[in-house]
């Protein structure tokens, strides 16, 4: 399939915009008002864009600690995210959740959960629901390569596979979890054939390459609605440390050839060398649009810091649903 | 074994079924559910007018079914997962705790969970150390979670249809030795407020004794003998542990003045140290020094050679309201050897003469 020229210009556009927020936060967060620990997805962009582009605002998906690029790409609000990481009532969980909580049900960003592997099965059984209620959505789980460790993680792709739902897995391996390397943890064994052994489709992607992962969604969604789970395998990187606004590179817990290799991959200078190729990226556009971007961030960010925290009252009425 | 019209098991079924007709969302899921035994005979009656659509046989997969059964409930879902025995659902606690606890309040109550775990626990007939476990006390700590411990099949049949429609994840705790009692109940669908912990199984003025699920019963069994020597008790069953409402326990003790609590499980940290708690911060006086009755503080021998004495009995309970209210002697040693007496007629471990294993 061929990808027009309008469609990369959009992917270009998702990339950015995740990028250009992620680093605001990360310049925000040193005034130490973001009072929330925050897991900053710059440089594994490429993945949320890729699928979400598949997705319509009736798919759902569950997400992980590493959850800002999912809930932008998915088109989650982002006065909400900013309220959220402030403490805010206007945030998407009202300030109860943090950063690693992100949820907006007008796009059926359904939940991210820090706990490895915890929003696993949420996903699962929101695809169960979708299969009993014979609608056409898909429902979407992102995870890291570590949640493939949890013993939850078999449970679901077995379930997943068993009733054939319309799921899709998405596993971005960052290789590392926090300091610890995938080589540590795996040793040689690789996660495609854990996955291909549980009966789940498996789709791997180049790395960091929005189009390819673009058109492996494609395929993915069809199969999933057609056929039951599949497995979106992504390799990524991120460049930052693994909690936090910081580069920990000094620490050297990862390879610096390993470094240079995946700057090298970065997704959104991937692109804009293929819009160069095919000439269709215009420098000055671009950087109107990066600037776009930022003020709007940053209007946000002044909007979030004079609006109001949640009542305690409230707060306290919240155990039960009524 | 009861008669089957009003049974414990009847009024469980009969609650899935008619709670399933309401509405289509409710959904049973457990390992189990659709075999021919069908949860002690519990699931077959929903299977047979619902079919394997509504009622889900599952895999062994406590963690993964628990959050399953959570995400389909954010889809409008009512899911009822079951597990034969407490113990297995240990295996879900990280789902259970984690996310379905505070998923309402963590996402700031924009979101329902509407789910039910049920849970039996066993005992008698070597189910052991990890067969049997009481673990109600471990449930009630977490804020969010609605902990439902049912005593009769009249209660039962309430506060199941209760659980399923309510919109919190609730765990409701059986006993496997109330499925071999009845009582009346109407055979119309009800509810009962999940809201209103204690119900007043039977008022009297000289001592209040607190106890829910199988030991309620024990409870009652003791405050008839003790009546007929005069010795009237107010039992009151503590249906619904969280949330934890204990108006009708204080109004209770403020007329009796003396207090014992009869546990279903271990003593140390237990929902005896909870409701002690409550009432010394009430400050209410009373004349007795609050005892409670709980099994021995380890875990259960299978053996019946090593689990005799394990559990309380109505002689236990009889002993200590005679301790308390300074019953004479000789009185004291009728009503321990009619305990005795009716105690003989049926073995320890045994919750009936009918009863020939193997769980």
């Amino acid at each position: 399939m061929k990808i027009n020229k309008l469609e990369k210009l959009k992917n270009l556009h998702e990339l950015t915009r995740i990028r250009i927020i992620e680093e605001e936060i990360a310049k925000e967060y040193k005034n130490q008002e973001m009072r929330c620990p925050v897991h900053l997805s710059i440089g594994q962009e490429a993945v949320p864009v890729g699928v979400s582009r598949v997705l319509t605002k009736k798919d759902y998906i569950v997400s992980t600690h590493r959850c800002h690029a999912h809930y932008i790409a998915k088109g989650g609000s982002i006065d909400a995210l900013i309220g959220e990481l402030y403490g805010k009532e206007s945030g998407t969980c009202k300030g109860i959740g943090g950063s690693m909580h992100m949820y907006d049900k007008k796009v059926n960003h359904i939940a991210s959960v820090p706990i490895v592997g915890g929003s696993i099965p949420i996903g699962v059984g929101i695809g169960y629901a979708i299969k009993i209620n014979k609608s056409k959505q898909v429902s979407v789980i992102y995870f890291g390569d570590a949640a493939t460790e949890e013993g939850v993680f078999f449970e679901s792709l077995h379930f997943a596979a068993l009733k054939k739902l319309p799921i899709i897995f998405v596993c971005e391996d960052n290789k590392y979890s926090v300091y610890t390397s995938r080589y540590e943890r795996h040793g040689k064994r690789d996660i495609k054939k854990l996955i291909k052994s549980m009966d789940v489709k498996f789709i791997e992607t180049k790395e960091n390459d929005v189009e390819d992962i673009y058109k492996k969604s494609l395929i993915a969604k069809k199969h999933a609605i057609l056929n039951g789970p599949v497995c979106i395998y992504s390799k990524t990187y991120r460049y930052l440390e693994h909690c936090g606004p910081n580069n920990d590179d000094n620490l050297e817990y990862r390879p610096k050839k390993e470094i240079e290799y995946w700057l090298k991959k970065d997704p959104i200078e991937l692109e804009i060398k293929k819009l160069k190729k095919i000439k269709i990226f215009n420098d000055e556009e671009y950087l109107t649009f990066c600037n776009s971007i930022r003020r709007k961030f940053i209007s946000s960010i002044i909007k979030t810091k004079n609006t109001k925290s949640l009542s305690i009252k409230k707060l306290e009425n919240l155990e039960y649903a009524k | 074994m009861p008669n089957r019209k009003n049974s414990f098991i009847d009024a469980m079924s009969e609650s899935l079924v008619q709670s399933m007709q309401k509405d289509k969302n409710v959904v049973i899921l457990g390992e189990g559910v659709t075999d021919v035994k069908g949860i002690f005979n519990s699931t077959n009656a929903a299977l047979k007018k619902f079919g394997h659509q509504r009622v889900i046989e599952t895999p062994v997969s406590e963690n993964a079914l628990t959050g399953i059964q959570l995400g389909m409930s954010l889809l409008g879902k009512k899911p009822i997962l079951m597990h034969a025995r407490v113990d297995f659902s240990l295996l879900g606690f990280d789902q259970l705790i984690n996310n379905a606890s505070k998923w309402h309040y963590m996402f700031g109550g924009e979101m329902n969970v509407p789910m039910v775990i049920r849970l039996i626990i066993g005992r008698g007939w070597g189910q052991g150390p990890q067969h049997s476990q009481s673990l109600e006390s471990v449930f009630s700590h977490f804020p969010g979670l609605k902990i439902v411990v049912p005593s009769t099949a009249k209660d039962c049949k309430g506060l199941m249809a209760a659980s399923i429609f309510d919109k919190n994840p609730v765990v409701f705790i059986e006993h496997r030795w109330l499925h071999y009692y009845s009582s009346n109940f109407s055979k119309k669908f009800y509810k009962i407020d999940l809201n209103n912990s204690i119900d007043i199984k039977k008022r009297g003025k000289d001592l209040t004794i607190l106890s829910s699920s199988i030991m309620l019963i024990e409870s009652l069994k003791a405050a008839k003998i003790l009546k007929k020597y005069d010795i009237d008790i107010e039992v009151l069953d503590l249906r619904v542990l969280r949330p934890l409402k204990l108006d009708k326990l204080y109004s209770s003790l403020k007329k009796t003045k003396k207090f014992i609590f009869v546990d279903n499980g271990w003593k140390t940290f237990g929902i005896g140290s909870e409701i002690f708690a409550n009432i010394l911060e009430k400050n209410i006086f009373l004349k007795n020094i609050p005892k409670r009755l709980a099994c021995k503080d380890y875990p259960t021998p299978s053996s019946p050679h090593l689990n005799k004495g394990y559990y309380v009995t109505i002689k236990d309970i009889c002993n200590e309201v005679c301790k308390c209210l300074s019953v004479k002697k000789n009185i004291k040693s009728k009503i321990l050897n009619e305990c005795e007496h009716i105690m003989s007629k049926v073995p320890h471990d045994l919750p009936d003469l009918n009863f020939k294993g193997p769980f």
